[in-house]
């Protein structure tokens, strides 16, 4: 499905909000492998961006374009959100619901969601109700749970951004695997390093505009741009 | 003298019970999906329904009763039906009471449901109807409140029911309709009596319900 969606193509994208251009506009040619992390400064766009490739936040002017139907592209999509959203039921039936959604039965959706929680390492939980878990349990749950379709692709924004070292690290152990899956994966994050680790290649944001695009090794070894080069420093750009 | 005194309270309390719990069924078939369909639809008359049901929760039941009176009367558009003094009279006055009330409280915490849900339903595409049917089962808890409450206006409820359903022994009289009668003759320790057995059946419905929510709550943890 992976190669049948793309490349997405967005050209002269933009999306605003009562009058305002939250981002864009924004040319964007994104690949079919690999993970495309999105960084730049808070309220730079990221979260807005991801939203628009998947669908939710309105397309105001320009294009964005999948290779194949844009309908059939979203059925092969999933998104984790920067804080998670429970559902209040258990971890079990979480991880039970979306399969639920495109029809599956209920033993064979009690079964995988069992595989699904040991994946990510919530097997004992399985009964217990989600709300109560930790931060990171349920950012890991989350990203279960959007992983339990099988979908192409996945929108991650920053996923890790209020975990503390450990369950960031146990995440981006799952993320590696679903990648390693072939899994097309598409995150943004404000951690640098995380984005060094994980990144094949990456989209730098500023104000709502692409300030460079590029395979993660040419960016991080020699940024094109001077903003780049500041964000990349630690300075505070615009 | 006792024996027919206490199976004709048992009578008019099981009379009381079959109204309102009928209501109860009815009204909720309305007002939670009602109540699901105003939280997640954005269309336009949506606040203005909102206002309505919240006005409507205002509505004095002997009003309600009035007009129902009318409706069902035999020159009245619905009198062809022959539906006035019956309990069938007394469940539609009770469900156009209960309605409103149970679709407010219900739509406050489904907004909120939604509000938390929103960004993941909108994200995995649900179809309108699933969307309802995941804000009604999840808040469950929060509706049965809402039933609960529904309960409480239906069963205690006298002005609208007398008046459509004429108070008549062995057919429409219930406990408020009852005690309401034996308070006019001055038959107090009658009328205390069966204001006990209504306060003891709206505790104990209550307590069946919450002790349902209570064992519920406990299977999930
Ligand atoms: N719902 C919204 N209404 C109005 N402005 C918004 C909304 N969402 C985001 N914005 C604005 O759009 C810009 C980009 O936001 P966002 O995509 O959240 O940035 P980031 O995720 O990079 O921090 C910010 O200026 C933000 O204030
Ligand atoms: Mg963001």
């Amino acid at each position: 499905m992976v190669s049948v969606m793309f490349p997405l193509v967005l050209q002269a994208a933009e999306t605003s909000r009562r009058g305002k251009r939250l981002i864009g506009p924004i040319d964007l040619s994104l690949e079919g492998h690999g993970v495309t992390v999105v960084i730049g400064p808070n309220g730079a766009g990221k979260t807005t961006l991801l939203r628009l490739m998947h669908g939710t936040a309105r397309l105001n002017k320009g294009s964005v374009q999948w290779a194949c139907d844009t309908a059939k592209a979203r059925e092969a999509q999933a998104f984790v959100f920067q804080r998670p959203v429970m559902l209040r039921r258990t971890v079990r039936e979480n991880l039970m619901y979306p399969l639920r959604l495109k029809g599956a039965r209920k033993t064979d959706a009690h079964a995988r969601a069992e595989t699904a929680a040991r994946a990510v390492g919530l097997e004992d939980f399985l009964e217990r109700s989600a709300v109560v878990l930790s931060g990171g349990e349920q950012q890991k749950l989350a990203i279960a749970r959007a992983l339990i379709t099988k979908p192409a692709l996945v929108f991650l924004d920053e996923p890790t951004s209020s975990l503390d070292g450990r369950a960031t690290r146990d995440i981006e152990g799952i993320l590696q695997e679903a990648k390693a899956a072939g899994t097309r994966l598409i995150m943004s994050t404000h951690d640098m390093g995380q984005a060094r680790r994980i990144a094949d290649d990456v989209v730098f944001l500023v104000n709502g505009s692409v300030g460079e695009q590029d395979a993660a090794s040419t960016f991080f070894d020699s940024p094109k741009t001077e903003q780049a080069r500041a964000f990349l420093r630690g300075d505070i750009i615009a | 003298m006792v024996v027919t005194l206490d199976a004709e309270l048992l009578d008019i309390a099981l009379r009381s019970l079959r109204v309102t719990l009928t209501a109860l069924v009815i009204a909720c078939a309305i007002a939670l999906p009602l109540a699901a369909m105003l939280a997640v639809r954005r269309y336009r008359w949506r606040r203005a329904t909102i206002a309505v049901l919240n006005a409507l929760m205002g509505l004095p039941p002997v009003v309600v009763g009035l007009i129902v009176y009318i409706l069902l009367s035999r020159s009245g558009p619905l009198g062809a039906l022959g539906l006035l003094f019956t309990p069938t009279a007394m469940i539609i006055a009770q469900v156009i009471i209960i309605v409103p009330l149970i679709a407010s409280i219900a739509h406050q915490s489904l907004r909120d449901l939604w509000a938390e849900y929103h960004d993941l339903l909108i994200s995995m595409n649900v179809t309108q109807s699933q969307k309802v049917r995941t804000l009604l089962w999840d808040a469950r808890r929060a509706l049965l409140t809402a039933a609960l409450a529904g309960f409480g206006r239906g069963i205690g409820e006298v002005g609208a029911i007398m008046i459509v359903g004429g108070n008549i022994d062995n057919v429409t009289r219930v406990l408020t309709t009852a005690i309401a009668l034996e308070t006019g003759k001055g038959q107090f320790a009658l009328a205390l009596a069966l204001g006990f057995i209504l306060i003891a059946l709206a505790i104990s419905v209550n307590l069946i319900i919450h002790w349902m929510g209570q064992t519920e709550q406990e299977s999930r943890w």
